[in-house]
This record gives C-alpha cells, sequence and structure tokens, in this order.
C-alpha cells in the first residue's frame, strides 16, 4: 500500500512542483495518473519508490516511511520504468540489460538466468537476447526497459508513459499484460497522456494540475467532464467527442469505450417506434 | 505533379541480411498532407530517411530503385542540397536541439548555408511568427517545456523553407491538447504555405482529420495507399492491427447490426453528424 500525506516536493532550483498531494493506492489497484507536461506526475511518482523525498509531508510504503528505508532495498518492492528508455538502458547486450539488477539485488546466477529468459519471453523480445539495445527502435527499447524491472517481480510497477513510440498492437499487448499482473494483486500506477489507452484500460484515475490532485476517480467519470479535462490539458477519448456534440439528442456522454457506444446507439434506435 | 516518387524502392542497412524497406512505389503530390504509419519496425522511418537523403549519403548499405525528390534523384546530391527542400523533424526534440536560445538554434542550419546575415534575421523572425514563438526567442531550450521545445525543432526547419516537412512522430511526448496545437501548426503551412507534410503517427485518432493521404507499411512493403477513408476502413488495414480511429471503428461496428450510414467517418465531428442524421429520422 502507498500512501501519500500532505506532500510538498520543490526542486533545489526552487520550482516547487507538489504543493500539498495527498491519496492512497492499495494494493492490486491499477491507477493512471493524467494531466499536463509540468503538472508533477513524474515528480509524484518517484515519491512512491524513494528517489525523491517529500520536502513537507511525508509517504509511506507498507506502513514504513520513505526517508527510513534505502532506494535500493525500495526498489525491489517498487519497480519504476522510465519514460525515456535511454535514462535507463547501458548494457551490451539485452540480456545483460536485464540480468544486471536481478545480480545487484543478489539472485544466483541460475535464478537470473531462468527469469532473464521469463522477461524476454514475455516482452516478445527472445530474438534480441544478444543485441545491443542501442540498435533497437524507440518501441523495442522501451519493452526492454520494462522487461528489466519486470524480471525482478517488484510488488508495484510503475510506468512513465508506456505508450509513447509503441504501435495499436503492441498497446494492446501492454494492457492485457497490465489486466494479468493486476489479476496477480501487483499494483500497477501509469502516469500517462494517452487518454485512447487509458478509455481502453479503465484504471482509476487521478488528475494533476499544478502539483495537486485536482480529481480522482472512475476513468469513465473523469475522462468525460469537459471541465476537468480542459483544466488538466487533456481531450476527451474520441468517443465520448462523438456523444458531446450529440448531447442535444438526449444521449449519455458519458461513455468511454466504442463496445459501450454501440449498445447505446443500438438501444436507443430499438426504443424509437418504428415510422 | 508528385513532389516524391519513388519506384520499387528498396534498401538494406549495412550488416543486414535483408531489405528493411522494399517494392516501395509511391507518389506523393505538392502540397498533400500524409499520414505514414504501420506496426513499429515496418520500415517508416528507414523511408523517411531515404526522403531527406540521409540513406543512402550517410548511411551506407545497400538503395535499389528510384527516388526523386522535387524533381531531384536523390542519389545524386549532397544532402546539405537536400536538406533546402525536405526538413525532418524528430520525435524528441532534445535530440534535435542545442543551442543557447532558441532564436540560435533556428538560426544554425541557414549559418551553415553560408547565407546572408539579413536574409537570416528575415527568415528566423518568419519562422519564430508562424509557428506561435516570437516570445520565446531569446529562451534556452532546455528551460521550454516540451511542447514548446517541438515548436523551436519545428521553426528550425521551417526556416530552411523546405519543399516538403517529414515529422516523425512530433507530438508523442506532449500532452493531448499541446498536441493538438502542433497538429494546428503543422496543418497550417500545410494549408498556408503549400509545404508538402508527411506525418508518422501511431495516435491516428488524434491526427486523420489533417490528412489527404493514408500510407501504410507493413514488414517493409506499402500495403495500403490512398484516402484516409477507404485506407482506414479496409479489412487490410484491420487485419495488420493498425489501430484506426474509433470513430471510423464505431461506424463499422454498427454497419454489422445493420445501421447503414454514409461513407465512413475519420473524426468525432463526422461520425456525429452520420449519427445525428440516423437518430433524427
Amino acid at each position: 500500500m502507498i500512501e501519500v500525506k500532505d506532500v510538498y516536493f520543490t526542486y533545489p532550483s526552487g520550482v516547487e512542483a507538489l504543493r500539498g498531494v495527498s491519496l492512497t493506492i492499495k494494493n492490486g489497484e491499477f491507477v493512471a495518473i493524467m494531466g499536463q507536461n509540468g503538472a508533477g506526475k513524474t515528480t509524484l511518482v518517484k515519491h512512491f519508490n524513494g528517489l525523491l523525498k517529500p520536502t513537507k509531508g511525508e509517504v509511506l510504503v507498507d506502513e514504513v516511511s520513505t526517508r527510513d528505508v534505502s532506494v535500493a532495498k525500495l526498489a525491489r518492492k517498487v519497480g519504476f520504468v522510465f519514460q525515456n528508455p535511454d535514462h535507463q538502458l547501458f548494457s551490451e547486450t539485452v540480456e545483460e540489460e536485464i540480468a544486471f539488477a536481478l545480480r545487484n539485488f543478489g539472485f544466483k546466477e541460475t535464478v537470473t538466468k531462468r527469469r532473464v529468459t521469463w522477461a524476454l519471453n514475455l516482452l516478445g523480445l527472445t530474438g534480441y537476447r544478444q543485441t545491443s539495445p542501442f540498435m533497437l527502435s524507440g518501441g523495442e527499447r522501451k519493452r526492454v526497459a520494462l522487461a528489466s524491472v519486470l524480471a525482478w517481480n517488484p510488488k508495484v510497477v510503475m510506468l512513465d508513459e508506456p505508450t509513447i513510440g509503441q504501435d495499436h498492437q503492441q498497446k494492446e499487448k501492454l494492457r492485457q499484460f497490465i489486466v494479468q499482473m493486476n489479476a496477480q494483486r501487483k499494483t500497477v500506477v501509469i502516469v500517462t497522456h494517452d487518454v485512447e489507452f487509458v478509455a481502453e484500460c479503465n484504471p482509476r484515475v487521478m488528475l494533476m494540475s499544478e502539483g495537486k490532485i485536482v480529481a480522482d476517480g472512475e476513468a469513465k467519470k473523469i475522462l468525460t467532464d469537459t471541465k476537468l479535462v480542459t483544466l488538466a490539458s487533456i481531450v476527451p477519448p474520441q468517443i465520448t467527442q462523438i456523444f458531446l456534440e450529440l448531447a442535444d439528442l438526449g444521449l449519455p456522454t458519458d461513455l468511454i469505450d466504442v463496445y459501450e457506444a454501440r449498445k447505446t446507439l443500438l438501444d436507443h434506435l430499438e426504443g424509437k417506434t418504428p415510422t | 505533379m508528385a513532389i516524391i516518387e519513388t519506384t520499387n524502392l528498396a534498401y538494406t542497412y549495412p550488416g543486414g541480411s535483408k531489405p528493411s524497406i522494399r517494392d516501395v512505389s509511391i507518389a506523393i503530390e505538392k502540397g498533400d498532407f500524409v499520414i505514414l504509419t504501420g506496426p513499429s519496425g515496418c520500415g517508416k522511418t528507414t523511408l523517411c530517411r531515404c526522403f531527406n537523403g540521409l540513406i543512402p549519403h550517410f548511411y551506407s548499405g545497400k538503395l535499389e530503385g528510384e527516388l526523386t525528390v522535387a524533381g531531384v534523384k536523390i542519389v545524386d546530391h549532397p544532402i546539405y542540397e537536400i536538406a533546402k527542400r525536405v526538413g525532418l523533424v524528430f520525435q524528441n526534440p532534445e535530440n534535435q536541439l542545442f543551442a543557447l536560445s532558441a532564436e540560435k538554434d533556428v538560426a544554425f542550419g541557414l549559418e551553415n548555408l553560408g547565407m546572408p546575415r539579413d536574409e537570416i534575421r528575415k527568415r528566423v523572425d518568419w519562422a519564430l511568427q508562424m509557428t506561435g514563438i516570437e516570445d520565446l526567442r531569446e529562451r534556452a531550450p532546455h528551460e521550454l517545456s516540451g511542447g514548446q521545445q517541438q515548436r523551436v525543432a519545428i521553426a528550425c526547419v521551417l526556416a530552411m523553407q523546405p519543399d516538403v516537412m517529414v515529422l516523425d512522430e512530433p507530438t508523442s511526448f506532449l500532452d493531448p491538447l499541446g498536441a493538438k496545437k502542433i497538429f494546428e501548426v503543422i496543418n497550417e503551412l500545410n494549408g498556408k504555405l503549400g509545404i508538402t507534410v508527411i506525418l508518422v503517427e501511431h495516435r491516428l485518432d488524434l491526427a486523420s482529420k489533417y490528412a489527404n493521404h493514408v500510407i501504410i507499411m507493413d514488414e517493409g512493403k506499402v500495403v495500403l495507399d490512398g484516402e484516409p477513408r477507404e485506407v482506414f476502413n479496409s479489412e487490410t488495414a484491420r487485419l495488420i492491427g493498425v489501430g484506426i480511429p474509433k470513430a471510423t471503428r464505431l461506424w463499422q461496428m454498427l454497419r454489422e447490426d445493420g445501421i447503414r450510414l454514409k461513407e465512413a467517418p475519420v473524426s468525432s465531428e463526422e461520425a456525429a453528424k452520420l449519427l445525428r442524421g440516423v437518430l433524427k429520422t
């Protein structure tokens, strides 16, 4: 469980990135943190694994303050996949990259080998075992970064902008994968701008603006609230936009999903008396 | 007249065992707004590197077939000449900007061409104005937000007054409103100045409404090439797993249910208009 209690954070440059954030994320939850560039999203999640410590307030992971535990120890529990894989990758081969953290955590070599193979397989990277991460495409490098974190099986997985540079099929795989991790009671936290991806996943959404959380709830409620989305510099999903344009016809506007949209339209058309 | 024309273009990277693109025969008309999409690794970026001469002048390897841009055979001209005709905007502006002020970044390409000072000044002012960042001219790029940085990167390319602008996922690091603003800037440059735009993009929900031409690649080949609504609505697009706009998808699903709306929509506005017709009768 992650508890954030009235956290303020100011960077050494004087930029006040978090201004009184409080929230609780329970084990096994799937949360998407959204909001405009510079709203404080990445700063917030860096508090979850202790990379940053609050200037004021407190962050507890499983009831222990992040001030009282080393980042290395916390990392075992809370894995973080950076937005830009190039900030994370450095090894000569994909295999080495994934094995690195495992060896650091002191896993036995046999276990390390098994886990590397498992992670490569999971993310469709088996063919790249001996390839340099820097020879891969942007989307593939992102998957290597994800594999290297999943390999040590952290309880909480945080992904900063996981869909950037990923094509539709990769996104669909990622979605299924998150659902699967969730089913295993893993906590998944993503930071994202990708409204369509969130619409397909329907997680709990926390909306940030200027260092504060301005909304917290079901994706369906938040992404269809035009005032909130404007505040957070996002645009509603395309399905929502269609229904917002048709609002005067008495149709609901809180739809984000294409299947839901189809059903609503069919019901509406059937309900009418035939002419 | 086609501004970009390729015939049976194929390219293999040095040491590559098979071509990254092959049998590419396309024609892009002057003033087109093209979306180039397809699964990762399908050859989109490789094709873009051919358009501005990075292939074959920077990347060696084996290039076969024909490629002309603005009537010029790319193979016969050095990169610095092609750069005047074809500008490339990267996915991540951090990889493109390096100067101490936005203004200096925009001037850099022109200085390299040895252009007279007055002309440079004029072009820089114009490019900053067209991209709506005149007030940022003195600011260092690293102080700017992602959206502002991307506009500086576009201004850098625009200042060269290219015939063609190639943008490789230029908005993927931006929030949706920031992305929308960038698409609008690109759309304006296309409409007002007639610059041919080639936009590499996965997020078709956001970008489709601006395009008049869509090219979809898969495994190094062009598999679909035509009008957006025809392309997105084709069976092939579905099979490759291109993330077609949700508006188009909804139209297809309703069609399976026997609700026949006229031509397939590519934007929410179009879909709403079609649905309004059915819901009202």
